[in-house]
């Protein structure tokens, strides 16, 4: 009964050498509980956030293409952490995580991807399409690589006026390889834009792991060819996402120049939805499960001094939250306008 | 009024705009050091600075993707095509970006932006160099695509574009920078001509011609033609073709009964199929003659000078198809 | 509480799946993204996950059974829960048809004729006879033959070819098509066909003067009347003015021209048909004349501007407040204009015609100034094209520069409104009780009553009083 399934053993490298050992994952960055429960609380809720998205998908109650960011917590609350509120943040199709950071409230992303009138982008987007001017969240993207000229674009403004103002980027490695990121990282080296062009390489571009796609895994050394500044590191500490991504948030606020970073995450789930991820193995998975910087950070807050009651409290704020947010979603009319959105002052 | 070019038309129009709003820049291949590859923006670099005008390198997408996200935050960027053919390097973030982003975000961020340029065949540029892609622009809702024929519509419609909060597909005529025509200066108004108003160049009773861009000219010297032989051709420019006038043109069409729909680009699926389902459409019981369509030839730009204009419509390609739609040939 | 695992949408387009095997058991713990299953549906073979927090109390189905999509498969809650009431629903759905939440796959469209061969289908005439479509043309573009020309497929034989505005046209001058010899391709009757059968027949429309027919000649200032007779408007005769004078030359008949003709049969028609009343208001023109010579007074030299001008602005503006004004009968429905054209009536030798400025709300004062002076200007010298004296939606008609105080215009069909401007006058007024000097100007307002009542009417002069009495309101 059943397929024989092709196992593909992902490693980091080319087949035949060793998979390279990354930055030490004991390593710890100083914090305290003031600093790091935000941060967790932040991980916590989009984790949940995501895990009730999947359920009402596979519910049928969220269609089309649903991409998670399980996993990968702790880069985007741990960069967007590093900004002020006049920054902006430009991300992909699998930005329910970096909206929530920004400040997106729950509610209008679960009622979004529900297709309904309270949705942040009123039913218009869905998964893909988060935006909320609000909160400087210039949008979700479903076109790899295309947003990061736009990204470019945002901090050529921030220049062009003067107004201090950082864009923090955020792609895959899937998109190294694209014209738009090519181009954009190329203009914003030439021009020296205010902007932090973010690689979440979680070491698989759907279903092609990072070998595969590479001739060089080392995204980051991009940066070298057009001079600007690069850094790259394992993205498995929040707090130490946050470090040094405020180093480059710095650098582009106070020299107003761009530096290309790569984070090295992973992701528990498939590329969407539909991906049977076929791979990757289970023990590899299990393997980066066991290491989940959520728990991670959890057992960081504990170590700092959170004590269980507060932290047991944070944790259920934060279930009542998403839980609050899922009864919206649920209880919310459905989109009803589709025509008034095409034209401005049409 | 004084008599001045299409180019310097559009260069008056920029100038203006960028005087009068901060937050407009240009900004392309060639635009400022080297006075415009067409030189539609010289001088514009001594003006302002170098902030307002920049130079980019060749990338196509990328400096179209800043135009967008530059938009979005709240300048108002003209990003500048050296030739529309290559925008085809950058249409992902026209059509993907520019054009949707005001709906998928729910209202929230429009895109005033301008993409402008030469469109259409130059002169004996090969197949690459030569193409009129207005249909593919015009087919995307959330883009505005405005073609000016004369000085006159260039400056009005160009300063519009600009003001306009959405993102306005501009293209102009490769063959009509030296064009002149009798221009307001701004010194009497700002002399913003309307997007999605069309114009009537010529007034006749017999036939009415649709055109626009280049062909315009090309239908006033078919009509001039054809007056010495008692047939009064009526020329109708939309100059914005999304959103298409309908209207002014049906109305034409309704007074003379017969249409020639006149375009430099390929037939299949090129703009003046659109023209030709609305005229009949809202003008089927006027008509005495089936719509007549004169384009180029379904074929990539020849580059020899004679084979391009065996290509291309001529006066007389437009006068045969007027004749065949009065029943005489 | 428990509750029952239906089986989930692991594709797209999936409707039902096979369960290849479980990986966990009865009575174990799961916590969100634990994979418990394998199921094979029509892509690959999918992994399920749950999404809950709990322990699986109960499998319901058996490795290799087939399931639909939603049908439940497993009971997940706290240990040691009683779920026999849930495994009974279970059975009582899984048995029922597919869960709500099951998306289909869509159904394949049922087409209409797949477009191989185009085909065109006779029209239905109600009045004219019969006509099958016209002979197939060759696609060409230009002077360039097609090199493949489309075969389009014709239909059953045709008797009668026609073109719609032959057709149209031979219905208005009383003609069957039968008797008239078609010159276009196939024998298709076109426009010329049917006029030369009309002048062949003798015209029925003059009452014996001779009439010089010059069918190229279309007085530019006529094409008023609507499009869709346009086509016989274009016909127009031009008459030679001919005296007859009677034998005892008491009288002389002059020759009605055209302009007077149709201007005769418009406004009888109006008058007739649509019934008219009237609402007067007089208001205070201080404030607009010091408005006007204050604009006045920055133009200098480049330019004028008319109390016309700034009453043209105020009538767009008040149709803005007020726009159910901006509206005409229709018959079934009223149409209510989203745009404001602005229809002037200008005198001219032998008559009145009424360009239109279009968008008057959008223009500024000096732009409607320009353009009036120059529209009248070319009114006078019979230059106006034919799309500047159509489509106007509410008409100002302004006789108070020849010293009419008060008058009340007729409507220009199908505008709803016309307003009729009379003289500025020095008359005493009453201010805070007392006697004052004052300058008033009496406006008429006609309505069609079929769409605006007196209150309606009211209002929109109400508004109309505010902006005039108020000028610089019309300068926002």
């Amino acid at each position: 009964m059943g397929m024989v399934r092709a196992v593909v053993t992902a490693s980091m490298t080319t087949p035949d050498s060793k998979r390279v050992e990354h930055d030490d994952h004991q390593e710890l960055v100083e914090t305290t509980p003031e600093e790091l429960a935000p941060l967790y609380r932040q991980m916590l809720a989009i984790r949940r956030l995501e895990e009730a998205s999947a359920k009402a998908y596979s519910q049928g109650k969220i269609g089309g293409f649903l991409h998670l960011i399980i996993g990968q917590e702790a880069v985007c609350v741990g960069a967007i952490a590093a900004l002020e509120k006049k920054d902006y943040v430009v991300a992909t199709y699998r930005e329910h995580g970096h909206a929530y950071a920004k400040g997106v409230a729950a509610r209008p992303i679960l009622a979004e991807l529900y297709g309904k009138k309270t949705g942040c982008v009123k039913g218009l987007g869905g998964s893909m399409h988060i935006f909320d001017k609000a909160t400087n969240f210039l949008g979700g993207y479903g076109i790899v690589g295309g947003h990061v000229p736009i990204a470019a674009g945002a901090a050529f403004a921030s220049k062009y006026r003067g107004d201090g103002a950082v864009t923090l980027c955020f792609f895959g490695e899937g998109a190294s390889t694209i014209g738009g990121f090519a181009e954009g990282l190329a203009l914003a080296a030439l021009w020296k834009l205010p902007v932090v062009l973010i690689c979440e390489n979680n070491q698989y571009s759907m279903g092609t792991p990072l070998y595969r796609s590479l001739a060089v895994e080392d995204v980051s050394l991009r940066a070298l060819a057009h001079g600007m500044a690069r850094d790259r590191f394992d993205g498995d500490d929040v707090v130490k996402v946050k470090r040094r991504i405020a180093e480059a948030v710095e650098r582009a606020r106070t020299t107003g120049e761009p530096t290309l970073v790569e984070v090295i995450t992973y992701r528990f789930r498939g590329h969407s939805m539909s991906d049977p991820g076929l791979y990757r193995t289970k023990d590899e998975v299990e393997e980066w499960k066991r290491r989940d910087p959520l728990n991670r950070c959890r057992q960081r807050l504990l170590d700092v001094g959170m004590i269980d009651a507060d932290l047991a409290a944070l944790e259920d704020d934060v279930k009542a939250e998403i839980e609050d947010a899922v009864k919206f979603a649920e209880e919310s009319p459905a989109a009803d306008e589709y025509k008034k959105y095409v034209v401005k002052g049409q | 009024m004084a008599v001045i070019s299409y180019r310097e038309a559009l260069n008056q129009a920029m100038r203006e705009e960028m005087e009068r709003d901060p937050n407009v820049f240009v900004m392309g291949e060639e635009v400022g050091h080297y006075n415009g590859a067409y030189k539609v923006t010289q001088g514009l670099l001594q003006r302002f600075s170098e902030r307002r005008i920049v130079d980019a390198p060749i990338a196509e997408m990328g400096f179209a993707g800043i135009g967008v996200g530059a938009a979005m935050v709240g300048l108002r960027p003209i990003i500048e095509f050296m030739t529309f053919n290559f925008s085809l390097v950058a249409i992902d973030q026209i059509v993907n970006n520019a054009a949707k982003i005001f709906q998928m975000s729910g209202g929230q961020y429009n895109i005033p932006i301008v993409f402008r340029g030469p469109s259409g065949p130059a002169v004996q540029v090969g197949s690459q160099h030569s193409q009129a892609l207005e249909s593919y622009y015009a087919h995307v809702p959330g883009l505005k695509v405005v073609m000016p024929s004369t000085a006159l519509d260039a400056k009005g419609l160009l300063k519009s574009a600009i003001r306009d909060d959405n993102p306005v597909v501009f293209m102009e005529g490769e063959t009509l920078y030296n064009t002149t025509w009798e221009v307001p200066d701004s010194a009497s108004g700002d002399d913003l001509i309307p997007i999605g108003v069309a114009d009537i160049k010529r007034v006749g009773k017999d036939i009415t011609l649709i055109a626009w861009s280049k062909m315009v000219w090309t239908c006033l010297d078919a009509a001039k033609q054809l007056a010495e032989e008692g047939i009064e051709c009526e020329v109708v420019d939309p100059r914005t073709l999304r959103p298409l006038d309908v209207e002014t043109l049906a109305a034409s069409v309704n007074k003379t009964g017969r249409c020639v729909i006149v375009e430099i680009g390929w037939p299949v699926a090129g703009f003046g199929a659109e023209v030709a389902y609305q005229m009949q459409r809202h003008c089927m019981d006027a008509l005495d003659a089936p719509i007549e369509r004169v384009t180029s030839d379904d074929v990539p730009m020849p580059y020899a000078k004679n084979l391009e204009d065996e290509v291309q419509p001529q006066v007389k390609d437009i006068v045969a198809a007027v004749k065949r739609a009065l029943y005489l040939e | 509480m428990a509750q029952i695992l239906g089986l989930p949408k692991l594709s797209p387009t999936m409707e039902e799946g096979v369960l290849v095997r479980w990986t966990r058991k009865e009575g174990d713990k799961v916590s969100p993204g634990d994979l418990i299953a394998e199921v094979e549906t029509d892509k690959a073979n999918m992994d399920f996950n749950v999404e809950d927090e709990g322990v699986l109390l109960k499998l319901l189905v058996k490795e290799g059974d087939t399931v639909k999509l939603g049908a439940p498969v497993a009971i997940i809650g706290k240990a040691g829960e009683d779920v026999s009431a849930l495994v009974e629903q279970a059975k009582q759905a899984g048995a029922a048809a597919p869960a709500p939440a099951a998306v289909a796959a869509p159904k394949p469209v049922a087409s209409a004729a797949a477009p191989t061969e185009p085909k065109i289908t006779a029209p239905a005439q109600a009045k004219a006879p019969a006509t099958p479509p016209p002979s197939p043309r060759p696609a060409a573009s230009g002077a360039r033959p097609a090199a493949r020309e489309p075969q389009i497929a014709q239909a059953p034989t045709a008797k009668l070819l026609a073109s719609p505005l032959a057709k149209t046209l031979a219905i208005e001058l009383g003609l069957d098509l039968r008797t008239i010899q078609g010159s276009g391709p196939g024998g298709r009757i076109v426009e010329r066909d049917v006029r030369q059968a009309a002048d062949g027949v003798g015209s029925s429309s003059t009452t014996g003067n001779g009439h010089a027919s010059d069918a190229a000649t279309a007085e530019a200032a006529t094409g008023h009347a609507d499009e869709a007779a346009a086509p016989t408007q274009a016909l127009a005769v031009r008459h030679a003015r001919q005296l007859v004078p009677d034998a005892a030359g008491d009288f002389e008949d002059l020759p009605a021209s055209n302009m007077r003709k149709r201007i005769a049969a418009r406004l009888t028609e109006a008058k007739r048909d649509i019934p008219h009343f009237y609402l007067m208001r007089k208001l205070d023109a201080a404030p607009l004349l010091a408005f006007r010579a204050r604009l006045n007074e920055l133009l200098g030299d480049r330019g004028k501007v008319s109390v016309n001008d700034l009453v043209i602005k105020a009538v767009a503006l008040a149709l803005r407040r007020v726009p159910e004004c901006n509206a005409s009968w229709e018959g079934d429905v009223i149409r209510y204009y989203h745009r404001v054209h602005v229809g002037v009536a200008v005198a001219i030798e032998d008559g009145l015609v009424t360009p239109v400025v279009r968008d008057a709300d959008q223009k500024g004062i000096g732009a409607i100034a320009a353009e009036v002076k120059d529209l009248a200007e070319r009114a006078k010298k019979r230059g106006l094209k034919g799309h500047e004296i159509t489509g106007s939606t509410f008409t100002v008609s302004n006789l108070g520069m020849l010293g009419i105080e008060r008058f009340t215009a007729i409507l220009n069909p199908p505008e709803a409104g016309i307003l009729a401007i009379g003289a500025t006058v020095d008359e005493p007024v009453v201010v805070k009780d007392q006697v004052v000097p004052g300058k008033r100007l009496t406006v008429t307002m006609s309505c069609d009553h079929r769409v605006i009542d007196g209150a309606l009417g009211a209002r929109w002069l109400q508004a109309f009083a505010e902006l005039f009495e108020k000028p610089e309101s019309l300068a926002l």
